[in-house]
């Protein structure tokens, strides 16, 4: 893969502007499949989860799935949409084998939610409306794994193997319009973007939105164009790409930084941008030309003769109106005040699109205090440095029992590292590390008066000073017995013990 | 009239991934044509009083409830298939075309 040029982030944007789109793909986490009663469940053998409908085979009729229906107005009201009064189902025909039917189910001319928006908060503070198209529903695709190429991917590849168990899971794709005016801001916009629909999912309980899983997906659809002098009218569009196989929040932010810089070196340079896919490439962070846009996505897109139209009453939607829980934005200033976070603290949390860890983790017994320091902190930089998202190392329910046995002194913060490591590492529950590495500390205060005693006979000058009436003397003590414990000792009550053995 | 092109077919074959002689097709434009002719005749009865319709039936809101049913055993599952992998089918790989 050829390295591609790539210009200085701040002069591309000295003479372009950023205008992003994105696709957000939500896997609903429903009980069955969209139109079969297959299991939607993930990590099952493969082609165990299937049914005729799912293999396409002949005669199999396709039946909606009434959930992913209600799920997907929910959706679209929490996006500020129209629910559609009337929608159908079209057929997406291509020929590739991760669908067995030769087209996928989708929604096209009529889709159930349209013409919403999203409030989305950067980092900075500054707040952006992100307008949305649309939302409809479709099914996924299965899956393929390509074999006899030397890495995995396609190129080179001898044969395909697929499995059908993800085919006609449900799906909702959000479109967003044409976004402009994101400036040096695109990334962050970006990366803010879908931890906001990730919120709003997770708020909503329709998806498990795990994006190492792929229960969430982005494809970021960027192009440029040069800036015209003041009062002089904008340049049209410029030609754009659109970047696939971004599966993390910190991805989606890489990713249209780098498209940004590519794309201002190429025209710069005097050269065109192809409209073509771009694959995403975690471990380079780059970007890599994927297959043109070209006869490939002539979908020949026709009405599904096999389903019926969706025409939820009235009724139904104020119902799902009524019980939609509260706005992203409405819902963070809630969780500031409730947490007592400082602005600070909160801004970290955010930007670390940890809401959702935290509000778990706190629901699972821990203070939001706790929650927000092993989050933001320990898991967050073991996240950085392997550069996966925080939430996939580790469950809310594992931190919040970390976070218990410090809590009841059972840990303290060295060892409560540990803990999470070992839990991370996949050794089990945060008792099991605890009871398998033998990590509690010693809260016997015989084996601490024994350690402290010898301590002190041994530093007889730290002795007399500590009686002396410079208690800041007992450090050195400390310092000892801890390390005579191997760290698993409460420092605090290590500190008590040497007051009262010293003052005798 | 002729609504229908070699070019056209050409087009479709390729979208589906069939190969076609020059001879089918030939014939097949022509029985295309046909056909495309054939279903233009509604056109002359159409009125605008009629709206567009993609289903016979007056029906709307037909719901499968969210419940696990009966799946196919791998074996069912793979019967057909040409060739087959443990569980998995397996398919000739299709060179530059990742979804």
């Amino acid at each position: 893969m050829a390295k591609d040029a790539l210009m200085d982030y701040d002069k591309a944007l000295e003479l372009f502007e950023p205008v992003l789109g994105f696709e957000v793909h939500v896997e609903l986490n429903t009980k069955t499949k969209m139109f079969s009663h297959a299991p939607n469940d993930f990590g099952s053998d493969a082609n165990t989860n299937v049914t005729p409908v799912c293999l396409g085979l002949p005669g199999a009729l396709p039946v909606v799935n009434e959930q992913a229906v209600r799920y997907s107005i929910s959706l679209g009201l929490a996006l500020g949409c129209s629910i559609a009064p009337s929608s159908r189902f079209a057929r997406k025909n291509y020929f590739y084998p991760d669908l067995a039917k030769n087209y996928q189910i989708s929604q096209y001319d009529e889709p159930i939610a349209f013409g919403g928006s999203v409030d989305v908060e950067l980092p900075n503070g500054r707040q952006v409306t992100v307008p949305i198209e649309r939302a409809h529903m479709e099914e996924d695709a299965g899956k393929l794994t390509h074999v006899g190429g030397s890495t995995g991917r396609i190129q080179g590849a001898e044969y395909s193997l697929v499995d059908y168990n993800r085919a006609g899971v449900p799906l909702v794709e959000i479109v967003t319009d044409i976004i402009y005016g994101a400036e040096s801001d695109a990334p962050e916009l970006a990366k803010a973007y879908v931890a906001t629909i990730r919120d709003i999912v997770v708020s909503l309980g329709i998806s498990d939105a795990r994006m190492e899983r792929g229960n969430l997906r982005c494809d970021a659809n960027i192009s440029l164009r040069p800036r015209t002098p003041e009062g002089q009218p904008s340049a049209p569009l410029g030609t754009r790409t659109e970047t696939k196989n971004v599966n993390s929040l910190r991805s989606v932010e890489r990713a249209i930084r780098y498209e940004i810089q590519r794309q201002a070196a190429i025209l710069a340079d005097g050269g065109t941008i192809t409209q073509e896919t771009r694959h995403w490439h975690e471990d380079t962070g780059r970007t890599s030309a994927g297959r043109p846009k070209s006869d490939a996505d002539d979908y020949r897109y026709f009405p599904e003769p096999d389903l019926l139209p969706v025409q939820p009453s009235a009724e139904l939607i104020e119902e799902l109106r009524a019980a939609l829980p509260e706005p992203p934005a409405e819902r963070r200033r809630r969780l500031k005040a409730e947490w007592g976070f400082t602005d600070l603290e909160f801004q970290d949390v955010v930007n670390g699109g940890l809401l959702v860890e935290i509000t778990e983790t706190v629901a699972a017994g821990a203070t939001p205090a706790a929650a927000r320091k092993w989050w933001t902190g320990e898991i967050s930089r073991i996240a950085n440095v392997n550069g996966v998202e925080a939430s996939s190392l580790v469950s809310p329910e594992n931190v919040a029992a970390v976070a218990a046995l410090v809590e009841a002194g059972s840990l303290n913060d060295k060892l409560a590292r540990q803990v999470l490591e070992g839990v991370i590492a996949g050794e089990g529950t945060p008792q099991e590390v605890v009871d398998a590495r033998g990590l509690a500390v010693v809260s016997d205060d015989g084996a601490l008066i024994a350690a402290i005693d010898e301590a002190l006979a041994s530093q007889p000058d730290v002795l007399a000073k500590i009686r002396d009436g410079k208690v800041q003397a007992a450090g050195a003590v400390i310092g000892a017995v801890m390390k005579a414990m191997r760290g698993q000792a409460d420092a605090a009550r290590v500190r008590e013990l040497v007051l009262e053995r010293a003052a005798g | 009239m002729s609504e229908i092109s070699e070019e056209q077919v050409a087009h479709l074959a390729n979208l589906a991934r069939i190969a076609l002689t020059p001879q089918e097709i030939s014939s097949l434009t022509t029985e295309l044509d046909q056909i495309v002719d054939s279903i233009a005749k509604v056109q002359q009865v159409a009125t605008p009083d009629v709206p567009a319709t993609s289903h016979p039936v007056p029906l709307s809101n037909v719901f499968r409830p969210d419940v696990i049913g009966e799946t196919l055993t791998i074996e069912q599952a793979l019967r057909n298939a040409p060739e087959h992998d443990d569980n998995r089918f397996r398919v000739s790989a299709i060179l530059g075309e990742e979804q």
